[in-house]
């Protein structure tokens, strides 16, 4: 799976600052959900939990970290918000569709995402006056600790002229294992940015489409595993505070790495429905390993129409195949030409 | 009202009349976590013990014996059909799909000696595998339709009285029922039947079809059995990374070990 999206939207983020008038300071809007102008109650399900089930999209034009220029303006206007959105997705539209590519060329290969659909601006987003996902003054990741970039420096330093050697040396996602969006703490895929919220007596299942990954959250107010026993998305535990789910996320391994994150890393993410058609998905998180201090996002996730279909990753897996092989294959050639 | 309740107990259900909790929506509750506790997974036909694929694995990874979950015993395959099950079970250590880690479609999702959860609510049922990660939503009262084939198919529940009946369309030709090669093509339309027969026990019916290999319909049976263990959770069971050298092996820079 190549990065093409991570790259526009830094591009994006230049154009943004290019852009952007220095404007007014906005009056910040609270961040939590109680203050909503209307007392809003949610449905609740069978068990008289609120309804959290359906399928929703968390995908955003807003970028996880606040252009540098911004810099404490945690909010745009309506107006602002909608120029950033429209630029987002015309961007979006000329990195990937729509445009003449030279035949032999890498951008040639690639196939066009807008003819499955994939392409950014086919997707729904969610409407989102914040400058950034990080909520907060700086809207920024904390700079890494000192052992945490030595961590990040080694593990880079290690793969480095060996990133096509065999499996292990493909990232995570590459590999069918674990895609960077899923977490905890989710975040915005680069398309498909879906999952699904199931909810039965005691438990919060969450699915996201890719990798068809589910947690079946309990909420009896058990312990976390034992300590020795690490996962990939860790183990989540949920309670009721209100009416909101608190998701409490503990157990990560150190290959986890949510940008860098060592096996300490602890995700709370809380869920509030704060209409019929949005639930409001916030999450902090800290890493004593990682982080001088911890950092909290939010995300609106919206309903969408339809069902989830199967992302069957394993199955399909033809990208690792043909990166293996095929740097074989250019191994092969360049011992031919350098006898 | 006793009188009119035992009439309208199903036939393979005559030695039950059992009635399960309700969830508070009224229908039998089959949320929890459960396993199938037989030897399915290796053969669905009645087997003795036998020696496994692997050698050198010795005893460990030996075929355990098992009485068969086939109503009748055998699987009524058309001729063609029977020949590509000897073959597939003589290269299976390599053609199994669970070799690979893929998707293992349904029934055979059931019964993998691995839990599963149901998480039930009105509109839809959640079934979740440890294994592989596997997920089907089940619609309830509902025509949706697939837009494609997929490894855990597409499926549409109902009750009939205590029972969930799913109804499992447009499952791709590419999963077994079991490690003994026995197949299928993407004609397969599975209907699944899950009836609370204890507290902790669901009975398990598959009634399979598929005309392009079985010259008539077929059904397993088998009883489910609820993990009753203190705080049982699925685990984390994301098993691609296991089947790596399998299927990358041979695209290595190096023999496996060195970096």
């Amino acid at each position: 799976m190549t990065h093409r999206i991570p790259v526009a939207a830094s591009i994006l983020a230049t154009l943004i600052a290019a852009v952007m008038p220095a404007a007014a300071q906005t009056q910040p809007v609270a961040a939590k959900p109680a203050a909503t102008s209307k007392t809003w109650a949610p449905p609740k399900t069978a068990e008289g939990v609120p309804d959290l089930q359906g399928v929703w999209t968390n995908g955003t034009d807003t970028p996880l970290e606040r252009p540098q220029n911004l810099g404490a303006k945690e909010f745009f206007t309506e107006e602002e918000a909608a120029q950033r959105d429209k630029a987002a997705k015309e961007a979006a539209a000329r990195a990937v569709g729509g445009r003449d590519t030279e035949p032999g060329t890498v951008a040639d290969v690639h196939y066009d995402l807008t003819q499955f659909g994939l392409a950014r601006f086919q997707s729904k987003t969610n409407a989102n006056r914040r400058t950034s996902l990080i909520v907060g003054p700086e809207g920024r990741v904390p700079t890494l600790l000192p052992d945490a970039q030595k961590r990040q420096a080694a593990r880079l330093a290690a793969n480095r002229e060996h990133q096509f050697d065999g499996p292990e040396n493909r990232p995570l996602g590459e590999r069918c294992i674990l895609w960077p969006h899923e977490g905890p703490p989710m975040m915005p895929a680069g398309y498909n940015s879906n999952l699904q919220i199931q909810q039965g007596p005691g438990y919060v299942a969450v699915m996201q489409e890719m990798i068809h990954d589910v947690r079946v959250i309990p909420t009896d107010g058990r312990p976390h595993l034992a300590q020795n026993v690490r996962q990939l998305m860790g183990d989540s535990r949920g309670h009721w505070e209100g009416d909101t789910l608190v998701v409490d996320t503990t157990n990560f391994t150190d290959r986890t790495a949510f940008r860098g994150s060592s096996e300490k890393l602890h995700v709370v993410e809380r869920f509030t429905r704060t209409d019929d058609n949005t639930i409001l998905y916030q999450f902090t998180v800290e890493d004593p390993s990682t982080w001088d201090k911890p950092w909290s996002a939010e995300i609106p996730m919206s309903r969408i129409d339809g069902q989830i279909y199967e992302y069957a990753c394993q199955e399909a897996n033809y990208g690792m195949r043909n990166n293996l092989s095929g740097a074989r294959v250019t191994e092969k050639e360049a011992a031919g030409k350098s006898k | 009202m006793i009188a009119i309740a035992a009439v309208m107990v199903p036939a393979t259900m005559q030695a039950q009349a059992y009635r399960a909790p309700r969830t508070a929506d009224g229908k039998p509750n089959l949320n929890g976590i459960w396993e199938a506790m037989n030897t399915a997974n290796w053969d669905l036909r009645p087997h003795a013990a036998a020696q496994g694929p692997v050698l050198s694995l010795g005893a460990q990874f030996s075929i355990p014996p098992g009485i068969g979950v086939i109503e009748g015993d055998e699987i009524p395959y058309l001729p063609a059909a029977a020949a590509k099950q000897k073959e597939n079970f003589a290269k299976r250590a390599t053609l199994d799909p669970e070799v690979k880690c893929y998707l293992p479609g349904v029934p055979r999702a059931t019964y993998m000696p691995y839990p599963f959860q149901i998480v039930q609510s009105a509109k839809t049922i959640m079934l979740v595998y440890e294994y592989a990660g596997g997920v089907r939503t089940v619609y309830m009262d509902s025509n949706s339709k697939a837009p494609a084939d997929s490894w855990m198919g597409w499926s549409n529940g109902h009750w009939e009285g205590e029972t969930l009946v799913v109804d499992v369309t447009s499952l791709n030709e590419d999963t077994w029922f079991d490690r003994a090669g026995n197949h299928h093509s993407d004609a397969l339309h599975v209907v699944e039947r899950y009836t609370p027969r204890s507290a902790d026990t669901l009975n398990y019916e598959a009634t399979i079809e598929d005309s392009k290999t079985f010259s008539r319909p077929w059904k397993i049976s088998m009883p489910l059995y609820r993990h009753v263990e203190k705080n049982a959770q699925l685990l984390e069971y994301k098993c691609p990374e296991f089947a790596e050298e399998v299927l990358y092996g041979p695209l290595r820079k190096k023999p496996a070990g060195s970096r």
